[in-house]
């Protein structure tokens, strides 16, 4: 069967793209960032995961709001990533595992969840800075990638209780895949920022850590909240905790904190790495 | 209204909503063609007609000619697809920020800076 092993939060701005593609991951500005990432990368070389389902939201390539999917899934085995507007490199395609999605859409939909289902599907910095983070180089093209995109642009939103019940639905699809699959879960994006208004700047470190520290021992606290008191307390776009809260949703039992780095700021945000394990399936 | 998703409040805040979708739907509709390089150059060859070209209200074509995001956002234009605007004009999210805040993008880093390390 198919087992969720381990799951990755991680900010996926696209500053840390240019950072990548100039060579500035040793300058005093980016190493406490970029420090945090070994770790992870070692793990994950180590377990060499067959599929990362990852949660993300599209920032304007794929969705415009002529029609904007709540939720959306690709399904594809490749997705490409495109001209986003304001000048990070394009990078190279990405590879799916249109099998195991296909299987997750007939369940989750089956359950009450009304995916968007994507044949075709232009993956943006919310999904393909994570790749690089993870698999500098753009070495990435050897694992199978599940994109999961998620409504955080244009209310209404689901709520974060919604988004954990979204990852409960994906972990009990990919628990009943047959094929012997390894899957680590991604959720990127957040923590605490606000690029609009006279109120951009917004970074609430304090917040931040309290949301790393209950997504991993207490989830259900962060699904009493709703977007609007995320936007109080983290900024506007705090609302991408979503993709976090969605992860850790496919987690079951004790969830052992395995590695953090928490670092502020970079480009208007508050960065949270976390690399989580879980109580396996027997 | 029951249009709006809501009535909470947040100062300095534009939750973008159904009325705001509505209301900046040619700026936003715009703004998204601005991922292909030939917008970009049939924007910068003629900044007003291609304002046109999307229906642009003229209190958004004035906030596009002052460069003016605070009242593109008023107007209707959402972060993420002004964010292809101002990356048109070569302003990264930290110049958006000063401009936003009436900050230098310096004074703006340096708040980011402050507010990372807790110090509010």
């Amino acid at each position: 069967m198919a087992n969720i092993i381990g799951a990755v939060t991680t900010s996926h701005i696209p500053a840390i793209a240019n950072a990548m593609a100039n060579g500035l991951e040793e300058t005093p500005y980016w190493k406490p960032f970029f420090d945090g990432y070994p770790p992870v990368r070692d793990w994950l070389n180590e377990k060499k995961p067959d599929v990362i389902i990852l949660f993300y939201n599209d920032h304007g390539l794929e969705f415009f709001i002529d029609k904007k999917p709540t939720f959306a899934m690709g399904v594809a085995d490749e997705y490409y990533n495109a001209d986003e507007g304001w000048g990070i490199p394009t990078i190279p395609p990405v590879t799916g595992e249109s099998d195991l999605s296909w299987h997750i859409a007939n369940s989750i939909v089956d359950e009450g969840f009304d995916m968007t289902i994507c044949q075709e599907m232009k993956v943006d910095h919310g999904l393909t800075v994570p790749l690089n983070l993870m698999w500098p180089g753009h070495k990435y093209g050897h694992v199978k990638v599940i994109p999961v995109c998620i409504n955080c642009e244009q209310y209404p939103m689901p709520q974060p209780k919604r988004t954990f019940e979204l990852g409960k639905a994906i972990g009990r699809a990919v628990a009943s895949y047959e094929e012997d699959l390894n899957v680590v879960v991604f959720g990127t994006g957040g923590m605490s920022h606000q690029l609009d208004g006279e109120r951009a700047g917004i970074i609430n470190r304090t917040f931040d850590i309290d949301c790393l520290d209950k997504l991993v021992s207490d989830p259900e606290a962060l699904t009493k909240y709703t977007n609007l008191d995320l936007v109080e307390q983290g900024g506007s776009q705090a609302v991408e905790l979503n993709m976090l809260i969605a992860m850790r949703g496919t987690l079951l039992g004790k969830v052992t904190e395995l590695h953090r780095n928490y670092h502020a700021p970079i480009s208007n945000t508050g960065s949270g790495l976390m690399l989580l394990e879980h109580e396996m399936p027997k | 209204m029951a249009s709006n998703y809501t009535d909470r409040q947040f100062q300095g805040t534009y939750l973008f909503d159904g009325q705001m979708a509505k209301k900046g739907y040619g700026l936003n509709k715009m703004c998204y063609s601005f991922n292909e390089q030939v917008a970009r150059d049939e924007f910068n060859a003629d900044p007003e007609a291609y304002c046109e070209k999307f229906k642009l209200t003229e209190a958004q074509k004035e906030a596009i000619r002052n460069r003016d995001v605070i009242g593109l956002l008023r107007e209707g234009g959402s972060i993420y697809y002004l964010a292809k605007f101002t990356g048109l004009l070569k302003l990264n999210m930290q110049d958006i920020g000063g401009l936003q805040t009436g900050m230098s993008t310096d004074e703006f880093k340096a708040m980011l800076e402050k507010n990372g390390r807790g110090e509010v």
